[in-house]
């Protein structure tokens, strides 16, 4: 017996079967609480409510929706809110995070310093605090509809968001969309073909003029040639508010803003740090080997700093997707909001609701790991 | 704040999954603990806020306390826990609180579907709207358009949604946490209208700097009977508060004050129901589990139905609301108590 004991893999097995079954013990511990106090208050776990109507309204919602929808409707839309607040989130910090990041290494002393200040100032207040801050800014600080600030009698700044022209597309309008997926393969098969002459012939050619002009002209082409097969819907004010039109709420705005600066901030140190681990030599090889900086910078140094910018630029993604979820401090009708929200709170199902909004961050964190991990992995270095 | 909401909204998940539900007994946990906690809203003016002294007084809190006053005989052996309308119901079902009595609307599936005993009713209310007076607007019916802030999670957000598509107008529901912040949201003009119960409105209008610059609209969409509410499970604990409610009606009814009711018990009365209820005659009491003169306590510490109204919501406050449709049945109203016999 004490053989076992003293020898060490034998050991580290016990200990591990061990904490192991202690773990579980006490998962099932919680589970079987949990289905028991629920069972003393004669309730049963049960999903079928996500079929009955929801009864409430939601204000923004890009799928068909009103009060007869279901909940399992509400909570599509409530999915498509926090995927959309969390897909544009992400643009925006990843944008912000690479200027402040490339800004903050800047030789000029106020770029880099105002770099420096906002760096700080915004990874530094908590999450919340910038999503009421610029709530209450737009709320308060805006005018009211009837007062409202217009562009070019194009978009209209308001306290109930910023509202703009619709695109209202006719069935044509699949003829421009045909045109820019040819645009997009034409310039595929050409970067690839340049690829291949340059490495025969050494001959270089523009490969970028060539495709964004492909990908531009060739859609507007097809729009032309079918006659304008689009409109634009232009807001108008009417009783209380305008209508038609597109509008961002100021929640939606809030919320985009502080995950973006927030994150953004966080991002920027991460683009730093990469730069800077890719070390000068590599910069002074290049410009020896007679590259232009833009060059250089595209085809030597980003390429390396990637492979350590990546990584934790992952977990940024995954932080601001979780913390839309924070949307709920301003109303705006995201997962938690809607099934894990109003929907809870009407049909009384607490612990299903919150199951739901459990398994479906769970997925959406997963699927972003995912995507990041197969990106990573393609830009990872190729050792030979 | 919201986060504070959130987090015990969580604990009491937490609460849910590990602590055991006493069953039965409420009552007895009740004594051992050596208080009543109670489930009140996180301010509302009228029915639940805070003197100068910083202790909790109003409409809703004074239920609490009569409860307190009828199982200690001290009105003063209630705490409270503040609870947004989302998180009441977890809060009461976990066992968090005794009782709830924050201005909660009796409905089919929170009685059925939620497993919630309501014990009677101790407003009677309608769900209204309120507008600036400058934007001219006379009826609810002419609200097309507008955005209206609405309490999320509450039966208010539902009534909206069933007025406006049964009169076929659009409408941007913007939702909001409490009523502290619905106000500001309203005062900001993110919204044009704000909407929940009249009495809650009229508490709101009165808060404000200029109530006079805002109407509330004649439209009365819905019916929201307000009352205190216990959880399924402990029908004795369910009797107790129930027949708190009732005594406070029936006491008004037989001119029966805080003032007059230590003498009224000193000596026998001519009706006897007051007999029984001041426990001269009967042992009424212990049938509740109760001291035999609990209805003095309770009368004693917190007044009468009438008394209770005119304190915290009748036309001698800033809230200024007539008794209506809540006046005693004998005066035209609904306010009526079964026999206590």
């Amino acid at each position: 017996m004490s053989n076992i004991w003293t020898d060490k893999k034998s050991r580290q097995i016990i200990i591990q079967i061990f904490v192991i079954v202690v773990v579980l013990s006490l998962f099932g511990f919680f589970v079987r609480n949990t289905l028991n106090n629920l069972e003393l208050l004669g309730r049963e776990a049960s999903y079928s409510f996500l079929f009955a109507p929801s009864n409430y309204d939601i204000n923004q919602h890009l799928i068909e929706y009103d009060s007869r929808s279901t909940h399992l409707r509400a909570t599509v839309v409530g999915i498509i809110n926090t995927g959309l607040v969390a897909f544009f989130g992400i643009m925006l910090a990843t944008l912000i995070g690479f200027v402040a990041g490339v800004s903050r290494l800047s030789s000029n002393f106020l770029v880099n310093r105002i770099a420096y200040v906002f760096v700080e100032f915004s990874r530094n207040v908590p999450i919340l605090l910038w999503i009421l801050l610029w709530h209450g800014l737009i709320v308060h600080n805006m005018p009211h509809p009837k007062q409202a600030m217009a562009v070019y009698d194009f978009a209209f700044l308001t306290n109930r968001g910023i509202y703009i022209p619709k695109p209202l597309l006719e069935p044509a309008f699949w003829g421009v969309a045909a045109a820019l997926a040819i645009a997009l393969a034409g310039a595929y098969f050409f970067s690839r073909i340049a690829k291949r002459k340059q490495e025969l012939t050494g001959k270089q050619y523009p490969v970028y003029w060539v495709n964004c002009s492909l990908i531009v002209a060739l859609p507007l082409l097809a729009f032309w040639l079918l006659g304008f097969p689009a409109q634009l819907e232009y807001p108008v004010f009417k009783g209380f508010n305008f209508k038609g039109g597109l509008v961002l709420s100021p929640e939606f705005i809030a919320l985009l803003i502080a995950l973006g600066v927030y994150t953004g901030a966080f991002i920027a140190e991460i683009v730093r740090s990469g730069i800077l681990a890719v070390s000068h030599g590599q910069t002074e090889a290049a410009y020896a080997l007679g590259l232009k900086p833009s060059l250089a910078m595209r085809m030597v140094i980003l390429p390396q700093a990637l492979r350590v910018i990546v990584p934790p630029m992952i977990s940024q993604y995954l932080n601001l997707t979780k913390n839309s979820s924070l949307a709920i401090a301003v109303g705006y009708m995201d997962i938690v909001a809607t099934i894990g929200g109003i929907s809870l709170n009407q049909t009384g199902r607490a612990l299903e609701c919150m199951s739901i909004v459990l398994a479906l961050y769970l997925c959406i964190s997963l699927s972003i790991s995912a995507f990041m991990n197969w990106y990573n992995k393609r830009i990872s270095l190729v050792e030979r | 704040m919201k986060l504070i909401k959130y987090l015990s909204f969580a604990l009491v998940l937490v609460g849910l999954a590990t602590t055991g539900i006493s069953h039965a007994g409420t009552l007895d946990d009740v004594r051992a603990k050596g208080h009543l906690q109670c489930g009140i809203n996180t301010g509302l003016a009228g029915f639940a806020f805070t003197d100068d002294a910083g202790n909790w007084k109003g409409f809703d809190v004074a239920i609490c306390e009569a409860v307190a006053a009828a199982v200690f005989g001290d009105a003063s052996m209630v705490k409270y826990t503040n609870l947004t309308g989302k998180t009441r119901f977890e809060a009461l079902k976990a066992g968090e609180v005794d009782m709830l009595s924050r201005n909660t609307t009796w409905t089919y599936s929170r009685d059925v579907d939620l497993k919630l005993t309501f014990v009677g009713v101790n407003y009677y209310d309608g769900q209204g709207f309120i507008v600036p007076a400058s934007l001219g607007v006379g009826s609810a019916t002419e609200l097309e358009g507008a955005s209206v802030c609405i309490q999320t999670g509450t039966t208010t957000e539902l009534n909206l949604a069933d007025y406006f598509r049964s009169n076929g107008m659009s409408y941007e529901p913007v939702p909001i946490e409490t009523n502290a912040e619905a106000r500001k949201n309203y005062l900001a003009g993110r919204c044009d209208v704000y909407t929940t119960d009249r009495s809650g409105l009229a508490a709101t209008r009165a808060s404000l700097d200029d109530p006079e610059a805002h109407v509330v609209l004649p439209e009365i969409i819905s019916k929201e009977p307000l009352g205190p509410l216990v959880r399924h499970g402990d029908d004795e604990w369910g009797d107790i508060v129930r027949w708190v409610l009732n005594v406070l009606i029936i006491a008004e009814e037989k001119g029966v004050t805080s003032e007059n009711v230590r003498a009224l018990a000193a000596e026998l009365q001519k009706d006897a129901e007051l007999n029984r209820m001041f426990g001269t005659t009967d042992e009424y009491g212990a049938m509740l589990g109760l001291s035999d003169d609990w209805v003095v306590s309770v009368i004693a510490a917190v007044g009468n139905y009438g008394e209770i109204f005119e304190t915290y919501l009748g036309v001698n406050t800033d809230i200024g609301l007539e008794r209506g449709v809540n006046a005693l049945w004998t005066d035209g109203g609904l306010i009526y108590a079964p026999p206590y016999r």
